[in-house]
């Protein structure tokens, strides 16, 4: 097992080491010429109006939340699946079924109510 | 992997050597081979082949300078990025626009490590394995975030913004669809996902019910979405974006965002392939290890590369969607559909706990039903076509 979870580390490293290396190779090769001009920010040839560190849109935070609600879900049931089928050869289906549903229903509804507050609408109407 | 390292050792191959250290040199090795001999080549030749089926598809003729068809056009690329000079905007956040590129290589390499290329041969088969997967390949999101945040770039801020939302969203309906096969399967280990089914295409999980099939167009959808292509590369998209979140990179540091995306093609190819079309397994045709295995390679290799393919199929054929259409698919659309397909499966489990197989053939029928109706389309509107939107295949 811990052969298995060592080449996770051996090639999280060896992808470090790749771009590092190849990098480094390329520092060796390349020119390096930096003038102001072209250490400006990109913004159409114009010159930059401000940082583009700036507050942006909630919506994305939104995205986020409700995101992370079902990304959970998505794991707490991973180790169900794994066992669900075993749970069906000992006669047990219905009741693991029951289970599932009612703990995905919950969340179901959650993504109900999100949908009727409209907080899957990319474009929000604003009540006037 | 361990099992031929042990019986090496035991055969006495390293006396002498603390097992520790065979380990970890096989180990190195193994992740060194998988790097240089398969995924960078394969990688490259991706973006080559990308470019001459668009090139085809579009009635031009596409790179076919450098190298036979120009197949080397990627080894040409690659070394032009790297004599190229590599800009560090002033005004960006130095540390983290250097450190983005590794993220997302990291975090696309080691999905390689549980890619199940044939019985034997896969680096390591973790028993976590597809929930592995979806755990590392959510560190490309990171690092396109630190990428367009950290440029201190308004496009590259907007495109790495869009493209968090996108891909996080997406994954919803990607891991549900993952979970019926969990279910079905009854192990996230990739290895037993591929074992659970079976040579003929009719023991495959595609075919196991309605459900899973309609799962996986899903998954395949959402893996188009959060490998950031089209119609759902929004994040990148050069009519509005300049270049998304890679704006402000240049040589190298740009070079490997784009390695990343075309290995991430073949990852949702071989994830596709490992859940619901039956991996590497092929019929008992021979009882030689060495050639049953090279036939396993082969057969998941291609079955993985009908979808890269396929993708890039897509890629020149239908337009980018806006981004409030993006979000309404997913979340509207595809969420709710893939929670039909997950509750459908189970449902299905309960009724016929050891499969329908008649139904199944069923299945497998209407596919193929399915596939000659498209082709007969497609062969159709290429016979009409106007003769000089033909292309000629020997430039």
């Amino acid at each position: 097992m811990l052969f298995d979870f060592a080449n996770v580390l051996v090639f999280t490293a060896l992808g470090l080491g790749f771009v590092g290396v190849n990098l480094l190779i390329g520092k060796l090769l390349r020119p390096s010429n930096p003038q102001e001009r072209k250490l400006s920010t990109y913004e159409c040839g114009e010159p930059a109006s401000g940082s583009a560190w700036v507050n942006f849109n909630i919506r994305f935070y939104l995205v986020a939340l409700i995101f992370i609600i079902f990304e959970v879900e998505i794991a707490f049931i991973f180790p169900v699946a794994a066992v669900f089928r075993r749970w069906i050869e000992n006669g047990q289906g219905l009741f693991a079924f029951v289970e599932i549903m009612i703990f995905v229903g919950i969340l179901f509804l959650g993504l109900i109510y999100a949908w009727a507050k409209g907080d899957l609408e990319w474009v929000k109407k604003v009540r006037v | 992997m361990q099992a031929y390292i042990d019986q090496l050792i035991r055969d006495g191959y390293f006396a002498g050597m603390p097992k520790e250290v065979v380990y970890a040199v096989a180990m190195v090795l193994a992740a060194f081979i998988v790097l240089s001999v398969f995924v960078a080549p394969l990688a490259g030749v991706t973006s080559w082949l990308e470019r001459r089926v668009w090139a085809r598809m579009q009635s031009r003729v596409g790179p076919n300078r450098v190298g036979p068809q120009g197949i080397l056009q990627w080894l040409a690329d690659g070394i032009k990025n790297l004599l190229k000079e590599d800009l560090i905007p002033s005004a960006a956040d130095a540390k983290l626009f250097s450190l983005a590129p590794y993220v997302v290589f990291v975090g696309f390499l080691c999905a390689f490590v549980v890619i199940p290329f044939g019985s034997q041969l896969i680096v390591a088969d973790l028993n976590i394995g597809i929930l592995y997967i979806l755990a590392v390949t959510s560190l490309v999101v990171v690092g396109i975030l630190m990428a367009g945040w950290s440029s201190n770039n308004k496009w590259s801020l907007l495109g790495g913004m869009r493209s968090a939302a996108q891909i996080v969203s997406y994954e919803i309906p990607a891991g549900l669809s993952i979970l019926t096969i969990v279910f079905l399967a009854g192990t996230m280990s990739m290895q037993g996902i591929i074992k659970a089914q079976g040579w003929a295409p009719w023991d495959w999980f595609l075919f196991n019910n309605p459900f899973t099939f309609a799962a996986f167009f899903l998954y395949f959808t959402a893996a188009l979405a959060e490998g950031n292509r089209t119609p759902f590369d929004i994040p990148e998209a050069e009519s509005e974006l300049v270049a998304g979140y890679v704006t402000e990179y240049s040589g190298m540091r740009f070079l490997f965002f784009f390695f990343a995306e075309w290995g991430n093609l073949y990852v949702i190819g071989a994830v596709a392939t490992t859940l619901f079309l039956g991996g590497w397994q092929v019929p008992p045709v021979t009882s030689d290890p060495i050639l049953l295995g090279v036939l396993q390679f082969v057969v998941f290799f291609l079955k993985a590369y009908l979808w890269v393919f396929i993708a890039m199929w897509v890629r020149a054929t239908l337009p980018r969607v806006r981004v409030d259409q993006l979000m309404a698919l997913c979340w509207k659309y595809m969420v709710p559909l893939s929670f039909l397909c997950l509750l459908g499966t189970i449902c299905w489990m309960l009724v016929f706990p050891k499969g329908n197989q008649i139904f199944s053939v069923a299945m497998f029928v209407l596919g193929l039903l399915i596939v000659a109706y498209f082709f007969k389309r497609v062969v159709f509107q290429i016979r009409h076509a106007r003769p000089e939107l033909y292309f000629k295949p020997h430039i």
